[in-house]
């Protein structure tokens, strides 16, 4: 009998699909009204830290260099304070053979997929990743379906995601492109169910377990390289999984008192689901729209737990305009002579902004760069936006409306820290846990929970459930 | 007859996947008022013409939808207009590093 493949037929199975694709049972590590065992769930991936490295060294990845920006931390300092600028340092993870941090997450999905038995991998992304994985799948000699969001009702697609398109094709996987819509889940669901290839899911434990190799190793080279580990590491934020992964490798090399900032664009006031500002914004990931939803609910991925849990590590969230991030970009190739791509000056920006409050003697590591080119360059992205009718011009950032403009810094002081309410982002995590569960009553495990995917203590926790309206059994 | 693709070309199609009215609850109005499309490539099953609907060989399955184009292209460049403003920002960032050095 022919297998239904109605919309609602396919959504119907689809904890089977994803069980089946993934291996994993989540519903073993649910426990409690709303909580489940993360570190647990880490852990039955198998993989120390070491595993890890060794399984990338096999395939060229990781082990990227950690680069001084003399010239950037000159700027900082021309424009600060005296004694005010710390030293910044890059993570070149565009050295990775894909070009971006996000071989780390797919080797280890890839991996999986290949020590399983699978024939391919499935993934559903525009971004880095689909690249990645393909990359991961050449290497291992398996098949690679990417499912992406690509286009517009008038089929026009952003250039950075057509860039990922190509990519993916030339790195020889089967690039599924779709207009903007939620509903995409769909078609990715039809793709595992029909070629039984593994879900190389963002989200899945192993892709975060790739990532703290990215932690450590930093942690590794500054050490080495400065004779301490550093202030702060600056992470770029969508999904949360570069953040959690990397905070996790800090960690595990022992750098606890390292502070780890997530730095995001700012996109409020687009819709992600909107066919008309899906091309008015020039930066497809690293924003908002993506940072703000994941980390205020991280479980509304393409599995039911996901393993990137950026709340529970962040210690502060920086948002930065398109405009700056354009400005910083410009200032990477000209001043350091570094072609970069947007995810990785995203978090720059952020940096750039930060260390001019921090003491010369003070180091900020950006932990990632990605490869750019026709499609992600801020000649493309600036050209796209004029054609869709934003305005692009200098002035004072702070103007910027996105969707509407994009405003230039007319002076690199004009780049300034903007640090998002940390505690807003908590109590709507608290509020979305306790609304998905359903309940108004909760058991001591769930609030301790809580306590630990808010990086928050009881007494904030319980003020918030009292709010709510929700009781502690 | 001659065809504007022949069996086992390299080509993509197109195909609606859910008409406006199959589209989900939790999205814009702009987006519910449009179909979910999909563009996927292949090889091509049989002799087709452009528009016609064809079967094409993916990675593992085979697919279906009208045919669109054959030995499709990429289009997207740096750009299709120049902009003057990042030259710009290159010349404010240097005067001010090398300012005091020159």
């Amino acid at each position: 009998m022919a297998r239904d493949n109605s919309y609602d037929a396919v959504m119907g199975r689809k904890d089977e699909i994803i069980e089946n694709a993934t291996r994993i049972n989540y519903e073993d590590y649910e426990a409690g009204k709303l909580s489940f065992d993360y570190e647990r769930m880490m852990k039955d991936t198998g993989f120390s830290l070491q595993d890890v490295i060794r399984i990338q060294r096999d395939v060229g990845v990781g082990n990227t260099p950690l680069l001084e920006l003399r010239n950037l931390t000159k700027l900082v300092r021309k424009i600060s304070p005296k004694g005010k600028g710390a030293r910044i340092f890059v993570k070149d993870e565009q050295c990775n053979p894909s070009g971006s941090f996000k071989d780390r997450r797919a080797s280890m999905s890839v991996y999986m997929a290949k020590k399983l038995g699978y024939k391919g991998v499935v993934a559903a992304t525009s971004g880095n990743y689909g690249a990645a994985v393909a990359s991961q799948a050449a290497i291992r000699n398996i098949d690679c379906i990417i499912v992406q969001e690509c286009y517009d009702s008038r089929k026009v697609g952003q250039p950075e995601i057509l860039e990922k398109q190509r990519k993916c094709e030339c790195l020889g996987a089967e690039v599924i492109q779709l207009t903007v819509g939620p509903e995409l889940f769909y078609e990715f669901l039809k793709a595992l169910e029909e070629t039984n290839f593994f879900n190389a899911s963002l989200y899945s434990p192993y892709g975060i377990a790739g990532v703290e190799s990215l932690g450590y190793e930093i942690a590794m080279q500054c050490r080495d390289m400065i004779g301490k580990e550093p202030e702060v590491v600056m992470v770029t934020n969508a999904g949360g999984g570069n953040l959690t992964g990397t905070a996790r490798g800090l960690i595990k090399a022992g750098a606890v008192d390292t502070k780890v900032y997530g730095a995001s664009v700012d996109l409020s006031g687009l819709h992600m689901a909107s066919d008309i500002d899906f091309n008015r914004k020039a930066f497809t990931t690293g924003h908002t729209g993506f940072g703000v939803p994941y980390l205020t609910d991280p479980d509304h991925s393409d599995v039911p737990r996901s393993a990137a849990r950026a709340l529970r590590y962040m210690d502060q969230y920086q948002l930065v305009k398109q405009g700056e991030v354009f400005f910083i970009t410009e200032a990477l190739a000209e001043l350091e002579g570094m072609e970069r791509g947007p995810a990785g000056n995203t978090s720059l920006t952020a940096a750039f902004a930060l260390a001019r409050e921090m003491d010369e003697d003070q180091i900020i590591v950006v932990q990632e760069t990605e490869y750019t080119g026709a499609g992600k360059h801020p000649l493309a992205q600036l050209s796209f936006a004029r054609q869709n009718g934003i305005e692009v011009k200098f002035g004072n950032s702070e103007e910027e409306v996105p969707g509407k403009n994009i405003i230039l810094p007319e002076h690199p002081s004009m780049i300034k820290s903007r640090h998002f309410d940390m505690d807003k982002l908590r109590h709507s995590y608290i509020k979305n846990a306790v609304r998905k569960a359903n309940t108004k009553e909760i058991e001591k495990l769930d609030l301790e929970f809580l306590v630990k995917e808010t990086k928050s203590n009881a007494e904030f926790v319980e003020g918030v459930l009292k709010e709510l309206g929700v009781t502690v059994k | 007859m001659s065809f504007d693709a022949k069996k086992g070309d390299w080509v993509q199609i197109h195909r609606i996947v859910l008409k406006p009215e199959e589209r989900t609850g939790k999205i814009p109005e702009e987006t519910k008022k449009v179909p979910l499309e999909m563009w996927v490539k292949g090889r091509l099953k049989e002799d087709a013409n452009i528009g016609h609907t064809v079967e094409i060989f993916t990675a593992k399955r085979t697919i279906k939808g009208e045919l669109v184009e054959v030995n499709p292209v990429y289009t997207y460049s740096f750009g299709e207009e120049f902009v003057p403003e990042l030259n710009k920002v290159g010349e404010i960032v240097k005067n001010i590093v090398r300012g005091d050095d020159n």
